[in-house]
This record gives C-alpha cells, sequence and structure tokens, in this order.
C-alpha cells in the first residue's frame, strides 16, 4: 500500500538502548513500520513498555543519545527526506516546523520559569523570524485558537498559575504555532480528566480539520483510538502486531493481544463482568521472547508461536494486517 | 568634614533612596520586578549598593580629606571620630572616612569584576560538562578536580613571586581564574538534572538549537545556585584583597581598599577600633545588602516561589 503522497514513512525503526552497566541492550523499538498520509489520525496503541514513546521520539530524534541509538537501516522518511540523515540544522527546520509534537505530562513539559506567551512565541522566532511584538499577537491568537479564555491576559501568566487542561491546551498552541504538517500527540490526554480529555481530543479534531495537518496519535487508550483515529497500529513488546483501519480492527481484532486489549476496554452496553486483563506483563525489553513476543500470554499459542515468529500477514480485509499464526490457521482460534 | 562633604552625602542618600523608590515604583506595574521588591531586605539592599555605588563614583566630593594624606602626623594619629573626623582617623593621622570612601572605588571595582570573571567561567564551564557529558564532562571535571585540589594562595604567591608589580586588577583576575571551581560543580549538577526535564525535550522538538537551549531553557532554571555564587563570591573576592593585602601583595600602599585599611588598622585595634571597625562594617554591608539583592534576583527568575 505505499502511495507517493505518502507524508510520513517508517520503514524498520529500530531503537536500541545500553542498558547500565553494558549488560545488555533493550530492543525498544524493533523493526516498526508504518505510513502516514496527510490529513489522517493514525493512532499507535500499546500498553507501557512497549515502544510506542520511543518510537515517536525516534521521528524526530530526540531518543536521548547516550544511552539510546536508532539503527542503522532504519528510515523515517519525511516528504520523501530521511530524517535520520540530516544535519543538525536541517532536522531544527524540521522540528516544530514541520512535524510538532506534545508531550504526556503538561505539568512539566512548560518551562517553569517563561510565561506561556513567551513559548508559544518561541517556535514562531525560531522558524519564523518573527519580532518580538509580532509573535506575541501570534501567542495571543494561538491562545485563542486552542480555547483559552481572556487570551491577552493568559499570555502573561506562568504555567503553574494554569490548570492541567489548560496547560495541555498551551503545549498544543505550542506546537500548531508554525502549522505543521504533522503533528505527533504523545499520551496528550493522560494526565488529565476524563471531562478535560474529551475537550482536549475535539480540540484536536477541530484543529486537525482546519489546518489539514496529519496526526500521530499514541495512546493505550483504545476508546481514544476509536473515537479519534482513522487507522491503528498496535504495538507490542516492541513490535508492530496488527495494522488496521479503525473499524476493522473493532470488528475483527484479530491479534489475541489487540483481542485482549479490547475485552479490557469496560463498556457501559455490556452486562457487568468482572474486567478482563491480559494475564502477565510486557517482558522485559532486554529479553524478549523467542518466536512470537505475545506467545508466554497467549491464550491460543502452540509449538509453532515459539518456534517462529509470525510476519505481518493479510487478513483480508483491505489495509488490515496482523502478526499471527491464526490467520493461516484460523480453526485455532477456539 | 566641612559643609560641602555633608551636603554631597546628603545628595548621595537622597539619589540613592529616591532611584530606588522610583525604580520600584516603575516595576511594580511588573510581575517580573513585583517578585524582585517582594521582600522589604531586598529593597533595603538595593538602595545600600548604590548609595556604596553613587559614593565611590562621588568620592571627590563626599570626602573631605585627600586620603592618602597625613594630617598632622604628631596631633592627630588614632583620633576618635569626631564631627570634624567622621570615622576618626588612623595611626597614620589620615582620615578613615575619606579613606573608606575612596577604597569603596576599590575594593566594589575589583569585587565585580573578580565575581563577574568567577560565576561567567564557573557557569560556561559547568554548563557545557552538564549538558553535553561524555567525554567533555569527564576532562571539564577532572581539570576542576586538580583545580580544587590546588590551594589558591599559593597560586597567587607564585604569580607575585614571577610578576613584580603585577597591577592589583590582574592579581584579582588570576585569583578568580582560580576560584571558579565550586561555582562549575554546583551549575553541572543542577544542568545534569534539568537536560532530560520534559519542558528541555519539548523545547528541543520546538527545533531549538543547543545554545538557545541552553541558554533559555536549562541556565534560567538554574539560576538559584548561579546567583548564590555570585553574591558569595562578591563577599570571598573582598576578604581575600583583605587578606592579600595583610600579607602585603594586595593594593600597594598609600592608596587605600577596604581589605588594607582593615590591615592597617589591625596593629592599633585596641587604641583605635575605628579604623578597623569602619572599612569592616562596610564590607559586611557590602555582602549582606549582595544577599538580600540575589534573594530577589532569584525570586524574579523564579516565578514558582509565589507566597501562598
Amino acid at each position: 500500500m505505499t502511495s507517493p503522497s505518502v507524508l510520513l514513512r517508517v520503514r524498520d525503526l529500530k531503537t536500541y538502548f545500553v542498558t547500565e552497566q553494558g549488560k545488555g541492550t533493550a530492543r525498544a523499538v524493533d523493526d516498526v513500520s508504518f505510513d502516514l498520509y496527510p490529513g489522517e489520525t493514525l493512532g499507535i496503541v500499546g500498553e507501557s513498555g512497549c515502544g510506542k514513546t520511543v518510537t515517536s521520539l525516534s521521528i524526530l530524534r530526540l531518543v536521548p543519545e547516550p544511552p539510546g541509538h536508532v539503527l542503522p537501516g532504519s528510515l523515517i522518511e519525511f516528504e520523501g527526506r530521511n530524517l535520520l540523515a540530516l544535519s543538525a540544522p536541517e532536522l531544527r527546520a524540521v522540528r516544530g516546523n514541520q512535524i510538532a509534537m506534545i508531550f504526556q505530562e503538561p505539568m512539566t513539559s512548560l518551562n517553569p520559569v517563561f510565561t506561556v506567551g513567551d513559548q508559544i512565541a518561541e517556535a514562531a522566532i525560531i522558524h519564523q523570524r518573527l519580532s518580538r511584538k509580532a509573535a506575541r499577537a501570534r501567542a495571543i491568537e494561538m491562545l485563542r485558537l486552542v480555547g483559552i479564555p481572556d487570551p491577552d491576559e493568559r499570555v502573561d501568566h506562568y504555567p503553574h498559575q494554569l490548570s492541567g487542561g489548560m496547560r495541555q491546551r498551551v503545549m498544543i498552541a505550542m506546537a500548531l504555532v508554525c502549522h505543521p504538517k504533522v503533528l505527533i500527540a504523545d499520551e496528550p490526554t493522560t494526565a488529565l480528566d476524563v471531562t478535560i480529555q474529551a475537550q482536549i481530543l475535539e480540540l484536536l479534531d477541530r484543529l486537525q480539520h482546519e489546518l489539514g495537518m496529519a496526526v500521530l496519535l499514541i495512546t493505550h487508550d483504545l476508546g481514544v483510538v476509536a473515537g479519534h483515529a482513522d487507522r491503528v497500529v498496535v504495538m507490542y513488546a516492541g513490535r508492530v502486531v496488527e495494522t488496521a483501519p479503525t473499524d476493522a480492527l473493532f470488528e475483527r481484532p484479530t491479534h489475541p493481544y489487540t483481542e485482549g486489549l479490547l475485552a479490557a476496554v469496560p463498556r457501559i452496553d455490556a452486562p457487568r463482568a468482572r474486567l478482563h486483563a491480559i494475564p502477565g506483563q510486557v517482558p522485559a525489553a532486554t529479553a524478549w521472547p523467542p518466536g512470537c513476543r505475545f506467545h508466554p500470554r497467549c491464550p491460543y499459542a502452540w509449538e509453532k508461536c515459539v518456534a517462529q515468529e509470525p510476519p505481518l500477514l493479510e487478513t483480508g480485509t483491505p489495509g488490515h494486517t496482523a502478526r499471527c499464526w491464526l490467520v493461516t490457521e484460523p480453526e485455532r482460534r477456539r | 568634614m566641612t559643609f560641602g562633604t555633608w551636603f554631597a552625602l546628603f545628595v548621595a542618600l537622597v539619589v540613592a533612596a529616591e532611584a530606588v523608590r522610583a525604580l520600584r515604583h516603575r516595576g511594580l506595574r511588573q510581575e517580573r520586578w513585583r517578585r524582585f521588591f517582594r521582600h522589604r531586605t531586598t529593597t533595603w539592599g538595593l538602595g545600600i549598593l548604590t548609595f556604596l555605588v553613587i559614593m565611590a563614583l562621588a568620592a571627590p566630593l563626599i570626602a573631605p580629606f585627600e586620603p592618602n594624606r597625613q594630617l598632622d602626623i604628631l596631633h592627630l594619629t588614632n583620633h576618635p571620630p569626631s564631627w570634624t573626623f567622621l570615622l576618626g582617623t588612623d595611626y597614620l593621622s589620615r582620615d578613615v572616612w575619606s579613606r573608606a570612601v575612596y577604597g569603596a572605588r576599590v575594593s566594589l571595582g575589583i569585587g565585580a569584576l573578580g565575581a563577574l570573571v568567577a560565576v561567567s567561567l564557573g557557569t560556561l564551564v559547568g554548563a557545557a560538562a552538564g549538558y553535553y557529558q561524555r567525554w567533555i564532562d569527564a576532562v571539564l571535571m577532572r581539570g576542576v578536580d586538580v583545580g580544587l585540589a590546588l590551594p589558591r594562595i599559593f597560586i597567587l604567591l607564585m604569580a607575585v613571586a614571577l610578576w613584580d608589580g603585577l597591577p592589583f586588577a590582574a592579581l584579582v583576575i588570576t585569583n578568580r581564574l582560580t576560584s571558579w571551581f565550586g561555582t562549575s560543580r554546583r551549575v553541572r549538577a543542577e544542568v545534569h538534572s534539568l537536560r532530560q526535564r520534559d519542558f528541555v525535550v519539548a523545547a528541543h522538538a520546538l527545533g531549538a538549537g543547543t545554545g538557545r537551549v541552553i541558554f533559555r531553557h536549562v541556565l534560567p532554571n538554574a539560576a538559584a545556585p548561579i546567583i548564590v555564587s555570585a553574591a558569595l563570591g562578591v563577599g570571598n573576592v573582598l576578604l581575600l584583597e583583605a587578606a592579600l593585602s595583610f600579607l602585603g601583595i594586595g593594593i600597594k600602599p598609600p592608596d587605600a581598599s577596604w581589605g588594607n585599611m582593615i590591615a592597617d588598622g589591625a596593629s592599633s585595634i585596641y587604641t583605635a577600633p575605628w579604623s578597623t571597625l569602619f572599612p569592616g562594617l562596610a564590607i559586611s554591608l557590602v555582602v549582606m545588602s549582595l544577599n538580600a539583592v540575589a534573594d530577589g534576583v532569584r525570586d524574579a527568575l523564579d516565578p514558582r516561589g509565589e507566597p501562598s
């Protein structure tokens, strides 16, 4: 499914971390590939520790080095240019300008000693060489855009004077100042109350329509994905285990891990029962299990799963692939 | 003291008070300045420093006598404070007040210069080591270890021995070049912990370059140790100058500095305590005022410390 209009193409991304005392290598992201098309929202879903955040940091080359490094052979292509091969100034011209990012923790992602106006204006000053005055006007405009009341006043406030939801709006304003083509949203609502969560996601949707950007929505929350993503990439243990259009994923989850995730979401329309939990935990990134990495936790696993890791297999639905032998042997699903 | 010098002293006091008042008044409209002036002590410290600086600049107007003139070596040695000799006279019958006023030029000058050199060097090295880590950190910090291990007074004595007639400014700079190690250690520790903070990563994600990240995002958050170092540094320079003067390698006599006034008066401390007391008070006053102002600067840079 390669189309010339792909905006961001990630191929065979491997980001490893050398653990302390040089004892081992944590393969946090191991051979991840996906495409992002203009204007769409791609959800990346998975448990904590499955490599979502490292994937997003790798795209802008923000992985702390050392101990982390992106392996040669990985490709992150944005509008035909490999971001991994850019020089530092070229990369800075992309960051915040073409590809912007918002972070999980609005409490700690804003610089405590500058006003929010200064911080929103920063990207405009860096990339568009706006004067301080013009940048301030732009900051006020952005605050209005993200729905902060009294932007003329709020522009001079410090982060600690704002609530969590407001700060996340400020983060979004910061990221969107230069009208980026791609917005990477790393768990943008995890730290917020449910009502605020909904507001922020709605805001992101609205801005996406107004500005026509593509969004890479990273979350552990399938509910968020269901309402806001066009396509979904499910990650487990540093690998992509399933990709599908959102509807197809919810109708026919193919990988047992996706099934488990779906079963773990509480439903308002189902009879009350104990919530399902996937047994066990994500294994350590220094020692992924052999074969299929999910087999120790998989209810269907058989010998083949231990012996050999499945590739991403076509399920028959367009754009729906799963890394599971059940695709070839569906009769084993009970 | 003549009428003219009293008047000049009065004018200096009024100008200092008025300048600080006006600044405070104007500043209260701005959040940052409001935090600066939050503590009464900061305002007082700023006022005292302003007054001392004006005094140093206008020394010829405020000092009633030539600072180095021996007024009457027979009858006026160790004269106690009086209306004519505001702070008394020293063992060579020189007017202590006049010498203190002129000494302010030397002492404040070298204090500011010295602290500036030490703090900027310490901050730069600390920031580089803390930010870049790896071999840069290792090299710089091992250098600092060596620097910390060397006795400073030794280096100074060596410098004096090697360069006869070394200008005092050069001496101060040499001294300060060897006294930024502590600062750089503190700054490094702070930068080290700040560099992986979310907002620093976020700044990178916005496309900020390394210099911008360090100077705009990291260092302002490390302001507290830097400012404390600066305030302490000035006090250190003043005391070191006194120590060097005591050893006879400071300011060349007969020129006055607060340090060598203390050294000069030490021999007659029982009979004429005023000749050491007042320059000593001046040094303490400067150090205390600086600390008060440093508190204000720290508050101005860090909005989080709002009174709840």
